[in-house]
């Protein structure tokens, strides 16, 4: 099995820890002149999304974990699995609800998102930082009132909820950050 | 575009830097020490199992990158017996922190005929000297046993207590057991050392460590303190939790030194590290004759963080690792 030692560590380098796979997002070396050296991580596990923290004498060999970042298209979802391809290879992934998590929110097809395989296996969907989506319901628009403040609910093609101007129509299709969750502009 | 092409100090810490090397050069000549240079480059290494040498090659032969000036410095006293100090870059492979760069430069000086608690007067008259001329206010400047420090934090004896004690003592304080420390009472000292007892050190103020376990002797002279037990004449600064320096009363004997160069590689090979290369001109340099002194490496580019207000070696150095 492939390990990595501790002189190896740095920052997104992928370690299993107490059997989940988790990547570095901090190193710190603890050392004193002329002592034993320690490395302090920070990890974030990747199943998670947990940090954690946890330190190791200097020399000590971690398991690595078996893990890679593909970029995937979506194409579509079957209510139980979501169902991507690899746009060289037309190699298609299915990823259950627990790894397509919140990401399932912003994606209606053909998006082009970050799939993190574990194994061989889907762990975890990251979707693009800006998605498009249409408008399916909300209250008619106010014309004209383009500088004014106050927002409203609407109800994008995923199903999504969002927060909008007011005067947004049905139809539209808005630019959404996916990161926040918020409405950025008309498409 | 990147930016890494730009220096990550400021002008005025480069200023400082330039400041406090003219400060420190003032200093020994007023105390009459003589600046030395020594070359950086050694056909052997140190065989201390925690400090890793970077190699290289001149045509065939492997040569290394010093981790400190000593064993040159030495030869120098053996040879002439003057008072000396240099400033030099030294090179530690696999050290890189915020509060360690690969390379980085060190003020080295020795003092024949003073022992260890002469030199820590001295020490601290310097950096009480160059804080003073950087606007810091230092509130104390403490000396404390190891024993003792260990003692009031942590309330083991470490010249007698065993990895167990240690253990129970993390866990009575909630530090957490790192993997890979098992049972070597040195090593649980050290890692004591940075969670327990470090933090009890005064935050604006230099605070002196001296009598180290026999075990973490290095390469200084061994002694009995005022309890009868028999303890390294070796002793580190520190400027809040900021390790600055450490110097020793120095170790004499050929034939000790010897042991203890061949026990450090045994250590290395159990380690499934490759023994070094033992230092014969040293030894042959102590064999000679070195005068009664003791010596100290003081890091310059940490010191020069504290005197900067700065967290990290970045913020000091011009280029750092990351951006040469």
């Amino acid at each position: 099995m492939a390990s990595y030692n501790t002189n190896a560590f740095k920052n997104g380098l992928k370690i299993m820890l107490d059997g989940d796979p988790c990547s570095i997002t901090e190193n710190i070396l603890v050392k004193p002149g002329k002592g034993q050296a320690f490395n302090r991580v920070k990890v974030k596990n990747l199943k998670t999304g947990r940090t954690l923290e946890r330190t190791f004498k200097a020399t000590e060999s971690v398991e690595a974990a078996d893990v890679e970042d593909i970029d995937v298209e979506f194409l579509y979802t079957d209510g139980e699995h979501w169902h991507f391809m690899e746009p060289e290879t037309f190699e298609q992934h299915a990823a259950d609800s627990v790894a397509v998590g919140d990401t399932a929110k912003w994606i209606k097809g053909q998006e082009v998102c970050v799939m993190t395989l574990w194994d061989g296996a889907p762990l975890s969907i990251t979707p693009p930082n800006f998605v498009e989506l249409a408008v399916t319901r909300t209250d008619p628009g106010l014309k004209g009132d383009t500088a004014q403040g106050g927002s409203k609910p609407a109800t994008l093609e995923t199903g999504t909820e969002v927060k909008v101007p007011l005067f947004i129509d049905e139809g539209d299709v808005l630019k959404i950050d996916t990161r926040n969750g918020e409405y950025v502009s008309r498409a | 575009m990147s930016d890494s092409w730009q220096p990550s100090a400021s002008r005025e810490v480069m200023q400082l830097r330039a400041r406090m090397l003219t400060d420190i050069r003032a200093f020994f000549d007023q105390h009459g020490v003589l600046e030395v240079e020594t070359p950086l480059l050694s056909a052997s290494c140190t065989t201390d199992p925690n400090l890793s040498s970077f190699s290289t090659q001149y045509r065939q032969q492997n040569l290394y990158l010093n981790t400190s000036p000593e064993y040159c410095m030495k030869r120098l006293l053996a040879a002439h017996g003057d008072a000396i100090f240099q400033i030099c870059k030294s090179f530690r492979d696999d050290e890189l922190g915020p509060k360690h760069n690969p390379e980085f430069t060190m003020l080295e000086w020795y003092r024949p005929g003073f022992d260890m608690f002469e030199l820590m007067d001295e020490l601290a008259g310097l950096v009480q000297m160059l804080a003073g001329n950087s606007g810091l206010d230092i509130k104390t400047v403490q000396k404390i046993s190891y024993a003792d420090a260990y003692w009031q934090a942590a309330g083991i004896n470490p010249h007698v207590a065993s990895a167990d004690e240690c253990r129970r003592c993390a866990l009575e304080h909630d530090i957490e057991q790192p993997v890979g420390l098992e049972d070597d009472a040195d090593e649980w000292l050290d890692w004591l050392m940075t969670q327990l007892i470090m933090p009890t050190f005064q935050p604006d103020g230099f605070t002196f460590i001296y009598d180290y376990p026999q075990s973490q002797s290095a390469l200084a002279k061994l002694y009995k303190d005022r309890h009868g037990t028999t303890v390294a004449a070796r002793f580190e600064l520190f400027y809040g939790e900021t390790e600055l320096a450490n110097g020793f009363d120095e170790l004499l004997d050929t034939h000790e030194q010897r042991q203890r160069f061949e026990r450090e590689n045994r250590n290395r090979l159990a380690l499934g590290m490759r023994p070094s290369v033992i230092d014969e001109d040293l030894l042959q340099a102590l064999q000679h004759g070195l005068p009664v002194c003791s010596g100290v490496a003081l890091g310059l580019d940490r010191l020069l963080m504290v005197l900067a207000r700065a967290d990290t070696l970045e913020q000091i150095l011009a280029f750092p690792f990351a951006r040469i």
